[in-house]
């Protein structure tokens, strides 16, 4: 059992994502990165552009939903949320996100390029590279930050609630 | 033989590729001198075209001596460059890859790519590849990074170019060069693509067979647009080509169509008449509707007159002169001073100021394209009509001040016969579309009354006795080749006395040949230096010649024009009466609507002919085509 109300949960779950989004969309918007997560994750599904876009908003907020629920398992677990515990878990879901997750991403995902060998008809996408730094030298660093706001806000929120609870 | 470095060559001597977004222009020697992506307007990457050694560029040529054969392929905008050498013959493919819509749906595609494919056809030749971007109009050199199995990449800010290359390249002088080598036997093949793509990852373009898909996609897509051509008469070769070029001028995502691909090509060579066209001008609406409807680009039409109110809508009544590809008006005039300029033709110049200017002529331009738009099509919506009316209301309020005038001179405001006409045509225009019932709650008294008034001002003050002839001014005796739409508009009959006499003038002082200068070369325009003859005048000239019933003149006149395209039959906007050489932005979208609606013309009035003829009728001769 959680400590908080599950559907507050879900709907600071969907701020902290809205956040990130913002944070993320914002930097494409004024060229500090070309790193799209929900491009990425809809280009998994469709080649059309508009679709994937839209497929990858959806399941971009359906996963930053599940990480609000693990940040909340993980709070229960140590009985104890603050702040900065959530900046600290931003932290590490950050770091685990681009050492790990965008590694991975070639091996996985159906449209994009390995990482050893040139595009083909199938796999056309950039591979993102080390630290997704293909996308943009900033790239590292704004998803740090994009991770750390969404990390900080669960923690802040699930300590207000949990304390009020 | 390749062009020495420092040397340019002739403005003719350039084709155009293009995705209706953005355009590059290639010379006769392979090489790309002139592409800014994502769009016309946005900041070169590859500039040689104005400044040879800071420019850029991106060429593919054999080492070895050669002599050049090119052609569009068919009723394509894909540019085909033969080499003939010594040792063989090496044939180069250029486009920017285009398809239809579902294939975009179906794949993943970058936003942009030109692509290019060199072929030996025979023997062996030696072909050579030079790959030099210098984006921000030649500002930035740029370190291109090379990924292994991915190409070379150059990322910055938000944007990436990729190019992925069969010949293998290497670094030259600097990190932002590229060259290399290939020996190539008959029947062999090497692909060559470079993409953009803006705020996501980009689309890596694959070879091979995958890139000569492409191209035939590209092929099937300009074949498909150029069949839906409806025209069918004399000279159907360069109606169409002048119609793919103003598809490629077109900005698909608004509809809106640019006046030119280029900035700052100039009108004299080594003068300073050198202005960015890289904007959609109202001046030219109506005919531009015109000729795309009447050729059956019903679609095109449609997209270009809705960007056209979404355009003034913003800030009307007030109208601009030119507007950017989504209708803003953030084009402030601003000087490169660290490009030399074509032929040292300075300064060059992006963003235009004509934006500040105020010019009447384009009320009556923009009220007779809806007009044109409504006689092809069921009606106006309401903020249409809105919009127009606003419209004849400045036309009555404004039309007694003076204003800069169509070709938009940079010298002292005056009283344009040729603008005071166009407030005649709006408000006749906006009547007629009322008395059809295309156009509600129009003060129709006011309306007329001022029609009325400004014909009797035009004929009063704009027609001088002594000359017989129409003038500029208002009270002036200077010539202005603008005068011809006065009868191309229908504000008087082309076989009047007045008009007859006019055109007879303006043959005598600003033809030579079937060219036309749109104003005296000497006259005073607020810039020193003088101009040729321009483009669009010189079809208007072969247009009012036919609604005269000049038949055989006509012809001629249109036969002797159409002898000035380049090679692959395009135009720029003005053309050297001496030496046949174009001058200015190239390829002009205007010169070649005039080239559409000069033929469309023409061979509507030689059907009519024939039919009348076939009837045992007299000849036209001496008749008037009806008024557009």
């Amino acid at each position: 059992m959680l400590s908080v109300d599950l559907g507050s949960l879900l709907l600071w779950g969907v701020f902290a994502t809205g956040l990130l989004t913002l944070i993320m969309t914002g930097s494409q918007q004024l060229g500090w990165s070309r790193m799209s997560l929900p491009y990425l994750i809809g280009s998994m599904f469709t080649p059309h552009r508009g679709r994937s876009m839209l497929i990858g908003f959806a399941l971009h907020f359906a996963i930053g939903i599940v990480f609000a629920v693990l940040y909340a398992l993980l709070f229960e677990s140590w009985g104890r949320a603050s702040w900065w515990l959530g900046l600290l878990l931003g932290l590490v879901h950050g770091l685990f996100m681009l050492v790990v997750g965008i590694w991975a991403l070639p091996f996985f995902h159906p449209r994009m390029a390995g990482k050893h060998h040139g595009p083909t008809p199938t796999r056309q996408l950039e591979p993102p590279g080390f630290l997704a730094l293909n996308y943009g030298r900033r790239t590292p660093m704004i998803s740090m930050l994009a991770h750390l706001v969404y990390g900080t806000v669960l923690g802040a929120f699930y300590e207000l609630a949990a304390g009020g609870a | 033989m390749p062009a020495p470095p420092h040397d340019y060559p002739p403005i003719g001597d350039y084709a155009v590729i293009g995705d209706s977004a953005s355009a590059a222009l290639i010379s006769r020697d392979g090489a790309i001198e002139w592409l800014c992506w994502p769009r016309f307007d946005s900041p070169s990457l590859f500039a040689a075209l104005l400044d040879r050694r800071r420019g850029g560029a991106f060429w593919i040529r054999p080492t070895a001596p050669y002599r050049v054969e090119r052609r569009y392929l068919d009723t394509t905008c894909v540019l085909e460059t033969t080499f003939v050498t010594e040792t063989g013959t090496l044939r180069l493919t250029d486009l920017m890859s285009v398809a239809e819509p579902e294939v975009y749906d179906a794949q993943l595609r970058p936003d942009h790519e030109v692509l290019r494919e060199v072929r030996c056809d025979a023997g062996e030749v030696e072909v050579a590849v030079h790959f030099e971007p210098r984006p921000g109009y030649g500002r930035v050199q740029p370190a291109l990074q090379h990924r292994p199995g991915f190409g070379y990449f150059y990322n910055h800010r938000a944007e990436v170019l990729v190019l992925r290359s069969e010949i293998a390249l290497a670094h030259g002088e600097h990190a932002g060069l590229l060259a290399g080598t290939a020996r190539l036997r008959a029947g062999e093949r090497r692909y060559l693509a470079l993409t953009y793509d803006r705020q996501e990852p980009a689309v890596l373009p694959v070879l091979g067979d995958h890139a000569r898909a492409r191209l035939d996609e590209s092929l099937a897509y300009w074949h498909r647009w150029a069949a839906q051509c409806q025209y069918e008469g004399p000279h159907r070769d360069a109606v169409v080509r002048s119609a793919l070029t103003l598809k490629l001028l077109t900005y698909a995502r608004s509809g809106a169509i640019v006046a030119a691909a280029t900035t700052s090509l100039p009108e004299e060579i080594g003068g300073v008449r050198n202005w960015d066209y890289r904007y959609c001008w109202l001046r030219d609406s109506a005919f531009t509707l015109r000729a795309l409807f009447e050729l059956g680009y019903r679609e095109e039409a449609a997209a270009f007159l809705q960007w056209l109110m979404n355009a003034i809508g913003g800030r009307q009544p007030e109208l601009q002169v030119l507007y950017d590809v989504y209708g803003t008006t953030h084009t402030r005039e601003q000087e490169l001073d660290h490009l030399e300029g074509y032929r040292a033709s300075r300064p060059v110049r992006i963003g235009n100021g004509a934006e500040s200017q105020f010019q009447l002529d384009v009320y009556g331009e923009v009220i007779s394209a809806a007009y044109e738009f409504v006689k092809q099509n069921d009606g106006l919506t309401a903020s249409q009509q809105k919009l127009l009316r606003k419209l004849g209301e400045t036309v009555c309020t404004r039309w007694p001040e003076a204003d800069n005038g169509i070709w938009e001179v940079r010298s002292e405001r005056a009283h344009h016969t040729h603008s005071k006409v166009m407030c005649w045509v709006g408000l006749d225009r906006l009547l007629r579309l009322h008395e059809d019932g295309h156009l509600d709650g129009i003060p129709a008294d006011r309306f007329r009354k001022n029609r009325r008034m400004l014909r009797d001002e035009i004929e009063a003050r704009g027609y001088n006795d002594d000359l017989g002839s129409y003038v500029a001014l208002f009270d002036g005796d200077t010539l202005d080749a603008s005068l011809l739409l006065l009868a191309i508009h229908g504000y008087a009959e082309a076989g009047s006395e007045r008009i007859r006499s006019t055109l007879a003038r303006l043959r005598e002082h600003l033809g030579r040949g079937a060219l036309l200068y749109r104003y005296a070369p000497d006259r005073d325009d607020g810039l020193p230096g003088s101009e040729a003859a321009f483009g669009i005048c010189s079809f208007w000239g072969v247009e009012v010649l036919t609604r005269q019933g000049r038949l055989d003149d006509a012809r001629a006149a249109l036969d002797e024009l159409l002898g000035y395209a380049n090679d692959v039959g395009l135009f720029a906007e003005e053309i050297d009466p001496a030496t046949g050489a174009l001058l200015g932005n190239f390829p002009q979208a205007f010169t070649h609507v005039g080239l559409i609606n000069a033929a469309v013309t023409l061979a509507a009035a030689e059907g009519r002919h024939r039919e009348a003829t076939l009837d045992g009728e007299a000849t036209l001769d001496g008749e008037d085509a009806p008024a557009s």
